[in-house]
């Protein structure tokens, strides 16, 4: 458990708790337990997103292609409903996360078997995944009014005082703990990303675990979809256009190194939640929406420059070694 | 000529069984341009040591990934226990009883000392998912084993070297195995820490394990070895009792010639100092570093892997700052706080880590040779071929370097050629001191030679080079004086005359000598 | 191959095996121009509009100014290093020259913020990378949202319009018949990068850091000033692709330029450029910019959207790359 709250995370909750404060001591509205729970439910997208960009990034790739392929497999669920009401929503679900699950696949076996660098695979699949939604979609809209009342409906019943959407959240976040901490998979992910000549050496193979990253990334960005569609009620070409970037920036944020093996999970879902924090606060306090990019923009780079002071290479430490041995 | 012995006969610890645990038989390998291992032999017994000995670049590491599932052989068998098995993974090769600890640290610095451990055989609980309370008890149980005290949560990042490497035993002797590999496990260990990891080897034999034990310390090898193997340029060359056998003997077979004759070292008249250093500190890596270096002078630096010497070179080359301390460069105060000062300077380095910091794999030969002395090729910044291939001739050929062109990629050379070629690139920008680091390590004995001559050829025209090495003989062969380093101090320095391997052993391991009181 | 070997003593090593001109026929280049060749005649045998000057003419607006960033990108991505925030910094330069505008500032200070801005978001991503050494895919998407975020911060929804007709000469002018401004621009920009990259010593630099960065800087390289003056560089070309687009458009909307930075790279990387470093070269980039200028075009004519050229692009880009890796698999899988 200690491990879950090692500097970096502590830091990063700091900061989000100190930014509340600012915000509270002026507009104490904002931190009213209801609120917080609506900037939470505003931000369980990202965060599962998060999640899964945080496992592609500790094998050391990257995956640009996931807010394209929560678009695609949006649209897609968005169709099947507005064309075929009658399928239950839970299918729905359980075919948005295998096709986000198939798209993701696709990634992890170009990036395994053919190894092309993941930002070159995943740049292309960005542009086909989004070329495919307007080719499925001829360009129109799934507006509200063609979905099934119970496809809007499920991210939003309430449930024990939070929506459903909030509920798959911590459901995701509880697993990831599970899956990265408990795990031989989990681990694998920071021994491919940390060091991965070291790793064929206890007996991983490199790409099947990056292709097993690919491939949950891509499952999460498949429910993502049914999520991101139904709450908003509408689907088109450009939904979560230019989202992979506040994905990976969410990650960034939370102390996830772009270099692999440094990470965690408290870590991406901190990121995600100061993201959702700046975002939910600008209007309350009366700054315009539009600071809400150069403010994350200035927060990426501030991370990076913390994160990689934390990381420098601490050399052999000889002779530190010698007083310890004195 | 391999001279098979019998098993059975007298033995220092115990009777080894009859039948090998392990076996192989006509073993080869080949990487692009290279024969790494052509058809060799090697037997394990139970309960048994085996020296593996032989020069950097016989195939030792070679054969190593092939028993731990890294690489596939070309051609040969594998018999464990009778029966004729494969690797195609290091997983198969665990499951088989082959556990290893490998020259390189295969750690991972961000998971803790117990995960470091125990990844890829985790103790499994409740739904299959790893029980960490049982993983850390296991984890303290294999470190008391060895007697290293270390906790077994703390993060591997947040440990020494020396620590890593009892981490990395641990992880070795954490899975059930009958067969040990031991690939230099001492090179990184202070005195004390070797006389727990000899214990700890006396306890495997006992429990019955069979040892392949590697090492370049002779010592080492007749105290703990029962039997040795013997390769040279990737052939087994010879195999026995280590009772049967001794130090010159063995030598003989890793060079297949005398001693003497492959350091051609010539008496060079040596003159004023070129370079001073004074007072030098490093935060973290070297402390109280003086020494002077004459002109025309071979000034050797000893010591155990770990011990300081490359970070001091790259120090006085500016790659790394030090943080106290003067060098001084024919009497003039030089502060040098990058490379491309230093090589201004008349100061370069032919670094240890060749793929790495020397060559550059992806460049033509001819590119890599003109890389510092571009200004002097190129006319207002503009490049001349005819220029660099002219410089590229001249120095290239100098070194005797084997390719099939200049503009032939210097990752497609062997490592002797590589050397070469960086070596090359040095002397193309006219330096006053060449600072060589391990310049032979993992080269062909032919190159070995080669370079070996080329230092003796360098100082007769009046440079002055400084040699990190931790082969002995070639220490022993090449110095004119030699400095030995510990811990990242200077632990004693000796002229040429009267100088003698167990001298310098005695000062790079802190025993003896001038550092007496020091167990 | 004549290099007799002689028992002893050093033998000649010859400078080349084959002639300079040889390699040339198997290169990525001549594959790029085989495909370039293709879809020309695909596009002239669909459209009947495809072969006529002014046609093509317009069909340059497609990638110049992209294809300018992509020039100093290749040789940013050749040393190892990327910038994505190049269309951010279109969209601040952009955004900085509507504000001088307002100020009441003529054709030629427009110009020349546009060209500052450049060189200030450059210099910034520069000094991060080499000055504080991080890495910067990240610094740049951090930059990227900084730089758009600042323009958003001061045009919010509205837009900058109203630039003298003297300034929309450098994205509409014509310098002799059809050839624009802009191509000619463009055509200047790559021979200048061209002879950088292949034929000066600081074009090596490039190479070798990209192969190597430690050895690199072992050979006495001044890896750090070498790549800021890199991102300097992109930052430049980022600061003149906005002065053309906004002549072009003749209005500034903080979104302009959305996305152009994965354009930017994707023409880089057809073109021939190793997305790890080390090799490739300025001709193919800028074939691959023709390449995807006359795509454009050609489906433009045949009325199919912008967007279904992507999913063409997306898969030129993944089978491009990933033909010949999985050829060399192949190949070596056989030979094992």
């Amino acid at each position: 458990m200690q491990k879950l709250l090692k500097s970096r995370e502590l830091l990063l909750a700091a900061v989000i708790v100190l930014l509340l404060a600012v915000i509270a001591w002026r507009f104490p509205g904002f931190v009213r337990p209801r609120n917080l729970a609506n900037v939470f439910n505003d931000t369980s997208i990202l965060i599962i997103l998060a999640l899964g960009q945080m496992m592609v990034i500790l094998t050391r790739c990257i995956d640009l292609s996931m807010a394209a392929n929560l678009a695609l497999t949006g649209m897609t669920v968005a169709m099947l409903n507005a064309a075929m009401p009658g399928i239950p929503v839970p299918l729905l679900i359980a075919l948005g996360i295998l096709l986000g699950a198939a798209l993701g696949a696709f990634n992890g076996i170009l990036v395994w078997k053919v190894e092309i660098p993941p930002i070159v695979v995943t740049l292309g699949t960005l542009t086909i995944f989004r070329g495919i939604i307007f080719v499925m979609s001829g360009g129109a809209w799934i507006n509200a009014h063609q979905m099934s009342a119970a496809f809007k409906a499920f991210p939003r019943t309430p449930l024990l005082g939070l929506p459903v959407l909030s509920w798959v959240a911590l459901f995701m976040i509880a697993l990831m703990v599970v899956v990265i901490t408990r795990t031989p998979l989990g681990r694998a992910f920071y021994a491919v990303g940390g060091n991965p000549t070291a790793a064929v050496y206890t007996g991983i193979d490199v790409g099947r675990t990056r292709f097993a990253a690919f491939t949950f990334a891509g499952a999460l960005a498949g429910l993502s979809g049914y999520l991101w569609v139904s709450r908003y009620a509408v689907a088109y070409v450009d939904i979560a256009g230019g989202f992979e970037l506040d994905i990976i920036a969410a990650c960034v944020i939370g102390g996830i190194s772009i270099a692999g093996g440094i990470g965690s999970v408290g870590g991406a879902v901190l990121g995600a939640l100061f993201f959702g924090v700046v975002k939910n606060a600008l209007p309350v306090i009366n700054i315009s929406p539009f600071w809400q990019l150069a403010i994350s923009g200035g927060a990426i780079i501030l991370a990076v420059a913390f994160n990689a002071r934390a990381e420098r290479k601490k050399g052999r430490l000889i002779l530190r070694n010698r007083e310890a041995a004195a | 000529m391999l001279q098979q012995a019998q098993p059975a006969t007298v033995n220092k610890a115990q009777t080894p069984a009859n039948e090998p645990v392990l076996a192989l038989s006509g073993i080869s390998k080949s990487f692009p341009g290279v024969r790494a291992l052509s058809g060799v032999s090697l037997e394990l017994y139970p309960g048994t040591v085996t020296a593996l000995v032989g020069e950097n670049g016989a195939g030792k590491s070679t054969l190593v990934k092939i028993l731990t599932g890294i690489y596939q052989p070309d051609e040969g068998a594998i018999r464990l226990g009778g029966e004729e098995v494969s690797f195609p993974t290091a997983y198969d090769a665990t499951q088989a009883g082959i556990t290893a600890i490998h020259q390189e640290t295969v750690l991972f610095d961000e998971l803790s000392v117990a995960e470091n451990i125990y990844l890829g055989h985790a103790p499994r609980g409740r739904l299959g998912l790893i029980d960490r309370a049982r993983m850390n008890r296991d984890a303290s149980a294999v470190l008391k084993r060895i007697g290293a005290a270390i906790d077994p949560d703390v993060r591997l990042r947040d440990l020494g070297i020396a620590s890593k490497h009892l981490v990395a035993i641990a992880r070795a002797l954490s899975v059930e195995a009958r067969i040990v590999i031991m690939d230099e496990p001492t090179a990184a260990l202070s005195y004390k820490e070797i006389e727990e990891l000899y214990a700890l080897v006396e306890r495997l034999k006992a429990e019955g394990k069979a040892i392949l034990f590697i090492s370049h310390k002779f010592d080492e090898i007749f105290r703990i070895a029962d039997r040795y193997t013997v390769f040279r340029d990737g052939e087994c060359v010879g195999a026995g009792l280590i009772s049967e056998t001794d130090h010159d003997a063995l030598v003989r077979l890793m060079v297949g010639r005398p001693v003497g004759q492959i350091f051609p070292k010539r008496d060079v008249e040596i003159g004023q100092p070129v370079l001073t250093v004074s007072g030098y500190n490093h935060p973290t890596e070297f402390a109280d570093i003086g020494f002077e270096l004459k002109h025309g002078e071979i000034l050797g630096f000893y010591g155990l892997v770990g011990a300081g010497r490359s970070e001091l070179m790259q120090a006085l080359f500016g790659v790394t700052r030090p943080s106290r301390g003067a060098v001084r460069i024919g009497g003039e105060v030089a502060v040098i706080r990058s490379p491309a000062e230093a090589i201004r300077r008349g100061i370069v380095y032919v670094p240890e880590e060749r793929g790495r910091q020397g060559a550059i794999a992806g460049l033509p030969i001819f590119q890599n040779v003109t890389l510092p002395s571009l200004s002097r090729t190129s006319r207002r910044g503009f490049l001349r071929l005819a220029e660099e291939f002219k410089l590229a001739r001249q120095y290239t050929s100098r070194l005797d370097l084997r390719a099939a062109s200049l503009d032939r990629d210097v990752g497609t050379l062997s490592g002797g050629n590589q050397q070469k070629v960086v070596i090359a690139k040095w002397l193309a920008t006219h330096p006053k001191v060449i600072i060589l680091d391990e310049p032979t390590k993992g080269i062909d004995i032919g190159s070995k030679a080669a370079v070996h001559e080329f230092m003796s050829e360098l100082v007769a025209e009046g440079l002055s080079i400084i040699m990190v090495s931790s082969e002995i003989p070639e220490v022993l062969g090449m110095s004119d004086r030699v400095i030995v380093m510990r811990e990242g101090r200077i632990a004693g320095e000796y002229t040429r005359e009267g100088l003698d391997a167990e001298m310098l052993v005695r000062a790079a391991a802190g025993i003896g000598g001038n550092d007496a009181n020091r167990k | 191959m004549n290099a007799p070997s002689t028992g002893s003593g050093p033998r000649a090593i010859p400078d080349r095996l084959e002639g300079r001109w040889s390699s040339l026929f198997k290169s990525w280049e001549t594959l790029l121009i085989a495909v370039a060749i293709v879809v020309f005649i695909v596009n002239a045998l669909s459209s009947p509009y495809f072969l006529n000057a002014w046609n093509l003419s317009d069909a340059t607006f497609n990638f110049t100014e992209k294809a300018m960033i992509a020039m100093a990108m290749a040789l940013l991505i050749i040393s190892g290093e990327i910038d994505l925030s190049v269309a951010a910094i279109i969209a601040l330069a952009s955004t900085a020259m509507g504000v001088a505008l307002q100020y009441g500032a003529g054709t030629p200070e427009l110009v020349l913020t546009g060209l500052l801005v450049g060189l200030l978001c450059g210099a910034f991503n520069g000094w991060l990378v080499t000055g504080l050494g991080l890495p910067s895919i990240v610094v740049t998407i951090g930059t990227m949202s900084l730089f758009r975020g600042i323009a958003y911060i001061i045009l919010g929804d509205k837009a900058f319009t109203g630039y003298p007709p003297g300034f929309a000469w450098f994205g509409q002018g014509y310098v002799w018949w059809v050839i624009s401004f802009e191509l000619v621009l463009f055509l200047a920009i790559a021979l200048f990068f061209g002879i950088l990259l292949h034929w000066t010593s600081f074009g090596r630099t490039v190479y070798a850091i990209g192969n190597n960065l430690v050895g690199a800087l072992f050979s006495g390289v001044r890896v750090g000033r070498t790549k800021f003056i890199l991102f300097l560089m992109t930052g430049l070309m980022s600061g003149i692709a906005a002065i053309c687009l906004t002549a072009r458009l003749g209005s500034t909307r903080p979104s302009i330029a959305f996305g152009w930075e994965l354009e930017v790279v994707t023409m880089v990387v057809l073109g021939g450029v190793s997305i790890l470093g080390g090799s490739g070269g300025i001709p193919g980039v800028v074939i691959a910019a023709v390449i995807m200028g006359l795509v454009t075009f050609g489906f433009g004519l045949a009325n199919v959207p912008g967007i279904v050229m992507s999913i063409f692009v997306g898969l030129l880009l993944i089978t491009v790359i990933g033909a010949p890796m999985l050829w060399q698999r192949l190949k070596g899988e056989r030979s094992a």
